[in-house]
């Protein structure tokens, strides 16, 4: 499914999107990422892998400062976005997380219509000066998420009626409405079936076309089958990134090697 | 399960040999035993409930039976001439009704005879059928309608509580040896009233939009005026009480920092629900009427004093139900780029709708119950005649709650006045079950699944 | 290398490892017998040999259904996943040898008489003892997981194709000097390109075995070459 393009990635590896430097987070006393330098490529899935507990999923709360609404959470260092620091202090944790969207773990429509929940980044950015502005971008985010065939009749039912799959494809089409540039995905699959999740991996990588994608995800399969390059966390330090049929053939580092072929203590 | 030991197997590759073969199909002692518990427990749960039903039967009979009767009323009928020369008399003497109760009089005799009743008694000691109030309300209707002047009008006039609980059967005839209030003579003349038709048993609407009367005047109380200190009250909680708590709620759980100083207020909100009301009382005292120097006795006060104690209330049910709200609504709102306080208020706060409304309906509920406060503000107001006139002297001018009145009531001596108070139970426990309905609906207009 | 999580998994990959190892040395004892069979005219231990490859066909088969199972069950990465891939391949190429020593003991008994000259038989065996020492070191590298070992394996292909060519010529000479030996000799002419096959299937084992160790191809430095088309 991307065979092809790999070659081309890792030739372009040029300008990333987004340069982690450093990167330090705290929880209060607890050191939980350390030293995190990651280049990441845009228009390119990034997957993360590693155990639980070992900070990947904080680390991608980083990357739109989610970890911002928990109080004890620090996060030292610097990620840029573009050339451009996220946690420079003029930078509004709001204004950024429009144009670095989230989608998580458990699909989590709101509990409004599937029109509303789509229009509903839109509406509060006001993106849209017209009602017809609004059914276009609600369509167009639809139909980029794969689901506008299966909904377009039903617009008006409860997104929260729909099957898992397509709900959490409505999480994602919900994030695309806004236009972000980056879309981080905190194990999308994690909850759904194995053909749900075969339709969410091949959106993503249709949506590698357009946006950078950073999936964090627990399954080392998934994240064979839908990025490019993989970084592999341990105990919060980022132990292996490269391109990821090196990582799963050939990784360099014996802690990858044990956690690649399930010899974890 | 008895035969397995302690002893781990032997080795990795050899099975562990089976225990005994037992069948399933006949019980082991130890299921036989749990299975027995289990009966037993689920017995005593289902005695437990019965005890619970029969005390909420033995309650509900309790209250029916003593407070109906408060419902229903008896009326004489009377043809009174209305008559302008003795209205302009009447209006002239210094004790109106004393004159009004003279024309009564005379009309009441011309109905006993109209009904071939013969009597031995006096004027006076037939006026004793009557309630007090009757000649007012001649006065009142004959004043009010200065065209029937000159016609005979058909009165009913409220019989005296006496003769009201003789047909009731709350008197009976052994009784009235005692009473200095009504003789057996009068119950013989009632039995030929009631067979003549000239006596009526009628719902008392009067109980229900009338206002509190003097202890010799049973029979007119009502509870209509405490029933509008109660609802100004009610208000007053409801519109300080929900916007405050809800605010209070919202930045406690949302936004507040962790550290020492919320956990303190936290733990202050919690003592608080926890306070006795008769402190809340004192404290309404205190501040409200002599430091703050607002009207006695006025809904305002009352109504400042219960909001202090529903809030504590509001403010724990409403950070449940925030807290309820899965954080995963919260997630989805600030990773599509909403400010903290959209997703609160667009999201967060209409899912934990039904549980603030929950919060605030049995905080009001049990501000509605309260009496100890209000007794220490002056709520007890006797308002024997008049109605609040406007919404804001509903708030300012005295007035007494209906826990107060049942209270006042139950605290009179003549027992026409227990029966107003079970009463006044009845439509206390009405207006609260109003109450829990309209929550109801509310909340199912707001439930919504997630 | 520590233990898997799963320890029956780490059972099926030391299992698999004695499949192939088990192959390794039927193989082995296939060739060496054929061989012998070919230098002494043994048409016992011909068809004996004949008869004994088809166990390694069964164990062949037995393996490729187990390495299929083992890669649907426990999908298998990084170092496990290059150890199936190598044993698919080294089966496959173990497989082949089996096949090759057939081939050898076939043309004994097509031989069926006394080599007219035991000068040949001698480049054979030589040839022969290089071969079979290729393959037990490589089955050796495989086994221990030397890298290094297997490196050297596939320099020592160069020595093999050396002798196959001048075995090549030698017999060329005796068909040119007596027509009479020319089927003897195209028949010693197919045994002599068997093992150098063989050769070269120790070849493609040691690359597999570098492989599986290091996740790396092993540098291919040695033009590989038939001489003896340049004769």
């Amino acid at each position: 499914m991307n065979e092809m393009p790999n070659f081309e990635q890792a030739k372009t590896m040029t300008e990333s999107k987004i340069s982690a430097n450093k990167v330090q987070v705290y929880y209060g006393d607890t050191h939980a990422i350390k030293d995190v330098d990651i280049e990441i490529q845009p228009r390119s899935v990034t997957a993360f892998i590693g155990p639980s507990g070992c900070g990947k999923s904080t680390f991608l709360r980083t990357l739109n400062r989610m970890n911002d609404t928990i109080d004890i959470c620090r996060v030292e260092g610097s990620i840029k976005i573009d050339g451009e620091n996220i946690y420079d202090p003029k930078v509004d944790p709001v204004q950024l997380r429009a144009k670095v969207g989230m989608v998580f773990q458990k699909p989590n429509p709101f509990p409004k219509s599937i029109y509303d929940n789509i229009a509903y980044g839109p509406r509060i950015h006001g993106l849209s000066r017209s009602k017809a502005e609004l059914d276009e971008i609600v369509a167009s985010s639809l139909q980029k998420a794969g689901l506008w065939e299966e909904v377009k009749n039903r617009l008006d039912e409860p997104g929260t009626g729909m099957s898992g799959g397509q709900q959490q494809r409505l999480c994602i089409a919900r994030a695309i409405a806004v236009s972000p540039e980056v879309i981080l995905m905190d194990e999308p699959c994690s909850a759904l079936d194995p053909i749900a999740t075969a339709k969410v991996e091949e959106l993503i990588d249709e949506l590698r076309e357009n946006f950078t994608i950073v999936i964090v995800t627990h399954s080392m399969q998934q994240a064979a089958r839908v990025s490019q390059r993989t970084a592999f966390f341990h105990l919060g330090v980022l132990v292996e990134e490269g391109l990821t049929e090196d990582i799963f053939t050939n990784p360099k580092d014996k802690r990858t090697q044990d956690y690649i072929t399930g010899r974890f203590g | 399960m008895t035969d397995t030991t302690l002893t781990p197997p032997s080795g990795k590759t050899s099975a562990p040999t089976p225990n005994k073969i037992t069948s399933i199909l006949e019980l082991d002692p130890l299921t036989k035993k749990r299975n027995a518990a289990e009966a037993r427990f689920k017995l005593y749960g289902i005695i437990a409930i019965g005890i619970g039903l029969f005390f909420l039967v033995a309650l509900l009979w309790a209250i029916l039976s003593n407070g109906l009767g408060a419902f229903s009323q008896t009326f004489v009928k009377v043809d009174v001439p209305l008559n302008q020369q003795q209205i302009d008399d009447a209006e002239k003497s210094v004790v109106k009704t004393s004159k009004y109760r003279a024309i009564i009089d005379d009309a009441f005799a011309k109905e006993l005879a109209g009904a071939n009743i013969t009597t031995e008694m006096s004027a006076k000691d037939l006026q004793k059928l009557f309630s007090s109030g009757a000649a007012a309300t001649v006065r009142d209707y004959a004043l009010a309608n200065p065209d029937k002047v000159g016609t005979t009008v058909t009165f009913e006039l409220i019989a005296s509580s006496r003769v009201d609980g003789y047909l009731k059967g709350r008197v009976k005839r052994e009784d009235l040896a005692e009473d200095k209030n009504l003789d057996a003579a009068h119950l013989d003349l009632v039995d030929q009233m009631k067979s003549a038709g000239l006596l009526e048993k009628r719902f008392n609407w009067s109980f229900i939009t009338g206002t509190d009367a003097s202890d010799s005047r049973p029979e007119q109380a009502g509870i209509g005026a405490s029933m509008i200190g109660s609802l100004f009250m009610m208000l007053v909680v409801l519109f300080l009480s929900l916007p405050i708590g809800v605010a209070a709620s919202i930045y406690l759980e949302e936004f507040a920092p962790q550290n020492k100083f919320t956990d303190l207020i936290e733990v202050n909100i919690s003592n608080l629900a926890a306070v006795p009301s008769i402190v809340f009382g004192i404290l309404g005292l205190a501040v409200f009427i002599q430091f703050m120097h607002l009207p006695q006795s006025a809904p305002l006060v009352g109504g400042l004093v219960l909001t202090l104690m529903t809030l504590p209330t509001i403010i724990i049910s409403t950070r449940a139900s925030l807290k309820a709200v899965p954080p995963s609504i919260r997630d989805a709102a600030l990773g599509i780029g909403a400010s903290k306080m959209q997703s609160i208020f667009h999201h967060v706060l209409p899912l934990a709708m039904p549980g603030i409304l929950t919060g605030t309906i049995i905080g009001l509920a049990q501000a509605l119950g309260e009496t100890a406060p209000l007794l220490l503000i002056g709520m007890v107001g006797f308002i024997a005649s008049n109605f609040p006139d406007g919404v804001a002297a509903g708030f300012f001018s005295p007035n007494s709650a209906m826990p107060a009145q049942i209270y006042e009531w139950a605290k009179r001596a003549d027992p026409a006045f227990y029966e107003r108070a079970w009463g006044g139970i009845i439509v206390l426990l009405v207006f609260l079950m109003t109450m829990n309905i309209i929550a109801i609906i509310l909340r199912r207009r707001f439930e919504r699944r997630w | 290398m520590s233990e898997h999580t799963v320890t029956a998994y780490d059972d099926e990959l030391t299992a698999m490892a004695g499949k192939v190892a088990e192959m390794g040395g039927i193989a082995e004892k296939a060739f060496a017998d054929a061989v012998s069979a070919l230098v002494s005219q043994d048409l016992e231990l011909a068809k004996a040999t004949i008869k004994g490859d088809v166990r390694l066909d069964t164990l062949y088969n037995e393996l490729e259904v187990k390495l299929i199972e083992l890669i649907v069950r426990r999908q298998p990465m990084g170092q496990d996943l290059r150890e199936i891939t190598a044993a698919t391949r080294i089966a496959n190429d173990l497989e082949r040898v089996g096949d090759l020593a057939k081939n050898v003991a076939k043309r004994v008994i097509a031989i069926d008489s006394d080599l007219q000259s035991k000068k040949l038989a001698i480049g054979v065996e030589h040839m022969t003892e290089l071969a079979l020492s290729q393959l037990k070191q490589v089955l050796d590298a495989y086994t221990r997981k030397d890298a290094e070992a297997a490196r050297r394996v596939q320099e020592a292909d160069a020595e093999v194709d050396a002798i196959y060519t001048s075995i090549f010529r030698e017999l060329l000479t005796y068909m040119m000097e007596d027509p009479r030996v020319i089927t003897q000799c195209v028949h010693l002419l197919f045994c002599a390109k068997n093992i150098e096959r063989i050769g070269d299937h120790a070849t493609n084992i040691a690359e597999n075995v570098y492989y599986m160790v290091t996740g790396e191809r092993l540098p291919e430095d040695r033009a590989k070459v038939d001489e003896t088309g340049a004769v």
